[in-house]
């Protein structure tokens, strides 16, 4: 018997070579992509495709680029603005005034796990046919698509916040104290939701920013077709524009992790 | 049928009377002596066992008591082998146990929560251990039921740990630990994790059992109480050392330090002076249950040693601080003139208020001092 | 004032309070009402509705009239082989993905908890389960595509692997970089269970007699069973819902579903079967809605042991 005595964990040179291995393995097309940014014209390696994109020699070719994450972005926005101001809202209010529908809503927000976007997008084609005729061809309406698409994960960032904080006691002690509704909103309820509300929010944009499926099927811009038209044309800008925005979203999800940490810290002082 | 056989049937019958027909009961012996000489455990940089000597009789229940941090957990664990001790012997029934792994100690262990498997039922959780031992699968059947109907499960068969409440859940780790017939009863805190009454009526359980199979217990438990009324002995450590080992009368009565004095049940500490065996303590003269060098000293009075006296019965004067009611007596906690604090138990129909000004005087036979 | 607490948590003036009876009344009773509106509107037309197209159309023929043949085109050959490459895809990915997965999670459990490693890595799953399907594509492309790195590695070593053709853009091309994303997935569902599994549970079998082996096969497995089960349910959906990726490798052809809905959706319409796109979309909902089903219900039994 050894004398590390009963673990669960496997032993360290278990770990480590697992590790390492899958960690090497993972880690080689990550290089790869590096590696192929870093080919020189001719033979070599070379920072000339990283230059190229400071001070490109044909603008014009990477135009699609710049449109695709200006769209990008503002569907990025335009889709907090949907957690933030229509979903937040709907969740506190069946939080606090109507717990019985609590199971049918995490359903129905969890539901687009099962309606992955390329069947959503047989259907949406119709609608943003009605929607291009209304509202013109403008991207933000894309938005809407988006909304449903982030909803497992954004319903599931503020739920927990929610479960952590007893919204309805603060709520009812705000209101006893005399505040009125729009104030324990913002006084009392909004703030205790800050760390739910920014998660929701990180983890949207991660989403929408490497949203591909519905953009490309209903013939919008965005930053993935962009990626996918620029490669044709120049494929090292297209590998380090996807390296950076890779770069982005890992920053992004540290954060996320950062603050979703907080979270459980706050939860277990509480309990 | 000669008379040898004729006697054991007899015999046989006369056991199965006693025992309810219950095959645990009827196999009971008359346990194992367990001792730890000299065991030392370190962990990282600390040392939590500097070196522990201690025997278990046989079919004692025997409670490690102290706060936590003072090793009888790791006392517990090394003798069930799910450490391993740097230095010094366990020895079990006469064996030494260093180089027996765990699974052949022949040990019974209750944990203080989530031992019992969650895929298993509760029949196939009881008859785990006798699976390990290659028991027939009828033996098995009858054995389990014998140990479920000790700790009055028997009903419960065919549920799952998640369908039990956590006292049922602890009952069914007893069983579990007992089917086998172990040499030696492990219990790490088992009533730490339950509801205060469950937690009551359980120990008092837990001891009515060990009792009827005369198996060597030993319970680690940080409750003093629940040592206090189930243990046969009560080894109370502090630091990974035995600050003293004694029946529960022993330890409550004489303490042999301050840190069994205020950790087994209350005490005041008052100034005294010791003189040849006796201390003066709040003007009277009391004897001393262990002996202590002359001169000023402190004794350790228990709330049921202090009482009230009338004015010029020539107590101490003091002032009542607080009062607590506790149902059938009050416990008073009063400030003297001099401005010790000591805690006076009496009558519940005696009733003070915070500011009374009031005497109080010795009421003891004995009491321990340092 | 004297207040009073109602049932449903409201805080009212009590009845002795001559004035303001409506205000209070009207508030409880129509606002929050009202106030799921927008949302149900929204998911309503976002949701709903699309998704009772995407399903309904399949049983329409150009014209708007019922008809079952594009149902009835789900059983051509062609159709018929996309589905099973679908599936060979996603299940291969998935029980690659859910072993080394484990693997991961089972070595990761050596780390420190709330380690510097261990946190990387925490990251480094939900990055890589993110990676966008373009991106990804890139990224093998890079790799093993005609120039890749890895690619041109082999050929200085002699070893020429697309001797047979650029398989990277066709179907055989699909499993690398579906396994790469996989792999995290399974990281991120499956941690929680083999965090679940409780020392005491070892401890128990040690002084019950059993032998570290037998724990892992009698006690570990069954436990970790189900959430291992349901892992996979959800690796396979995901692959078999994912689009991105195939469609920036494959920019032409339909080797898999997603693929073959692309095509019905931009491609000239066959007459006939205009609403092909309808019946594929049907066909995957009963395929993710019967996985999904199953993985609700296993997990449900999971949940119940790691509590």
């Amino acid at each position: 018997m050894s004398r590390r005595g009963l673990r669960l964990a496997p032993p360290r040179w278990a770990t480590a070579t697992i590790l390492i291995l899958v960690g090497a393995v993972f880690s080689i097309p990550i290089l790869a992509m590096v590696e192929f940014t870093l080919r020189d014209r001719e033979e070599g390696h070379s920072l000339a495709h990283w230059g190229d994109l400071l001070a490109p020699a044909n603008p014009a070719a990477y135009a699609p680029l710049w449109l695709g994450l200006t769209n990008s972005a503002i569907l990025a926005v335009a889709t907090v603005a949907i957690v933030l101001l229509l979903l937040a809202p709907t969740m506190i209010l069946v939080q606090l005034r109507f717990p019985r529908l609590r199971r049918p809503f995490e359903f129905l927000c969890l539901l687009p796990i099962s309606i992955p976007a390329i069947v959503l997008v047989v259907g949406l084609a119709p609608v943003y046919l009605v929607i291009g005729r209304t509202f013109g061809t403008g991207i933000w309406p894309l938005a809407f698509a988006y909304g449903i698409t982030v909803l497992p994960y954004a319903y599931r960032s503020i739920q927990a916040n929610l479960d952590a904080v007893d919204l309805g006691t603060l709520a009812n002690a705000a209101r006893s104290l005399g505040a009125s509704w729009p104030r324990v909103v913002i006084d009392v309820l909004a703030p205790n939701l800050r760390v739910g509300l920014m998660l929701a929010s990180l983890i949207s944009i991660a989403v929408v920013l490497g949203e591909f499926t519905i953009a490309s099927l209903l013939n919008r811009q965005n930053l993935q077709t962009a990626l996918l038209v620029v490669s044709k044309i120049d494929p090292y800008v297209a590998v380090i524009m996807s390296l950076l925005s890779l770069g982005l979203v890992f920053v992004l999800l540290l954060v996320i992790d950062r603050i979703a940490r907080r979270i459980t810290a706050v939860r277990t002082e509480q309990a | 049928m000669t008379d040898e056989t004729i006697a054991t049937q007899e015999a046989a019958a006369r056991l199965a009377a006693l025992t309810g027909g219950n095959p645990l009961l009827a196999d009971a012996g008359s346990g194992v002596e367990v001792r730890f000489d000299g065991v030392v455990k370190r962990y990282g940089g600390q040392t939590v066992l500097p070196g522990l000597d201690l025997t278990v009789r046989p079919g004692e229940f025997l409670a490690l008591l102290g706060p936590s941090g003072c090793g009888k957990s790791t006392a517990l664990r090394l003798l069930a082998g799910l450490e391993f001790a740097d230095a010094g012997a366990i020895v079990v029934g006469g064996r030494d146990m260093s180089a027996v792994p765990t699974n052949r100690r022949d040990l019974g262990m209750v944990f203080q929560a989530y031992s019992l498997f969650p895929h298993m039922t509760v029949a196939k959780n009881t008859g785990y251990g006798l699976r390990m031992r290659k028991v027939p699968a009828a033996t098995i059947a009858d054995r389990v039921r014998a140990a479920l109907e000790l700790v009055g499960l028997d009903a419960f068969a065919e549920r799952y740990p998640h369908q039990l409440s956590g006292g049922q859940q602890q009952r069914v780790a007893l069983a579990r630990a007992l089917v086998t017939e172990p040499s030696v009863l492990l219990l790490d805190e088992p009533l730490s994790a339950l509801d205060a009454k469950v937690r009551v009526q359980l120990r008092d359980e837990i001891r009515r059992i060990q009792l009827r199979l005369g198996i060597t217990t030993i319970f680690v438990t940080h409750d003093q109480e629940e040592a206090l009324a189930v243990a046969d002995r009560i080894a109370v450590m502090h630091a990974g050392g035995i600050e003293q080992i004694g029946t529960p009368e022993e330890l409550y009565s004489a303490p042999a330090t301050a840190f069994v004095a205020e950790f087994i049940g209350r005490s005041s500490i008052v100034p005294a002076v010791v003189a040849g065996g006796r201390a003066t303590v709040l003007g009277a003269e009391v004897a001393l249950v262990t002996p202590v060098a002359d001169g000023p000293g402190e004794v350790f009075l228990r709330p049921e040693q202090v009482r009230f006296v009338g004015a010029d019965d020539g107590g101490v004067a003091a002032t009542v601080v607080e009062s607590s009611f506790l149902g059938s007596i009050r416990r008073t906690q009063v400030r003297t003139v001099d401005g010790v604090e000591l805690v006076v138990q009496h009558p519940a129909d005696e009733r003070m208020q915070v500011g009374d000004r009031v005497a109080i005087a010795v009421h003891a036979a004995s009491v321990a001092a340092r | 004032m004297t207040v009073i607490i109602t049932n449903d948590g409201a805080i009212a003036p009590a009845a002795a309070d001559a004035p303001r009876p409506s205000r209070p009344a009207r508030r409880r009773g129509a606002l929050p009402a009202i106030g799921l509106a927008p949302f149900g509107v929204y998911v309503l037309l976002f949701l709903a509705v699309p998704t009772g197209l995407a399903i309904g159309t399949g049983f329409l023929d150009g014209d708007g009239a019922f008809t079952l043949d594009n149902l009835a085109a789900l059983a051509e050959p062609v159709i018929v082989q996309t589905f099973l490459n679908s599936f060979l895809l996603s299940a291969v990915t998935a029980v690659v993905g859910a072993v080394v997965g484990a693997l991961v999670c089972w070595a990761v459990l050596g780390l420190r908890e709330g380690g510097a490693i261990r946190g990387a890595i925490d990251s480094a799953s939900s990055v890589l389960a993110q990676f966008g399907g373009v991106m990804l594509a890139f990224a093998f492309i890079a790799t093993i595509g005609i120039n890749g790195v890895v690619t041109l590695l082999l050929k200085d070593l002699g070893i020429d692997i697309f001797a047979d053709g650029a398989w990277i853009y066709a179907f055989p091309g699909l499993f690398l970089p579906y396994i790469y994303f996989q792999v995290p997935l399974m990281v991120i569902t499956f941690m929680p269970a083999l965090t679940g599994l409780k020392p005491q549970w070892m401890e128990a079998n040690a002084t019950l007699g059993g032998s570290v082996p037998g724990f892992w096969l009698r006690i570990a497995a069954p436990v970790l069973a189900p959430s291992f089960l349901a892992s996979l349910l959800l690796l396979f959906a995901n692959a078999f819902s994912s689009y991105a990726t195939a469609a920036a490798l494959a920019s032409q052809g339909a080797q898999i579903v997603p693929l073959q809905i692309r095509a019905a959706l931009t491609s000239e319409t066959v007459l006939g079967r205009e609403n092909l796109a309808g019946a594929l979309a049907l066909g995957m909902i009963v395929i993710m809605a019967i996985v999904m089903g199953a993985y609700a219900l296993v997990q449900r039994r999971a949940a119940r042991w790691q509590s």
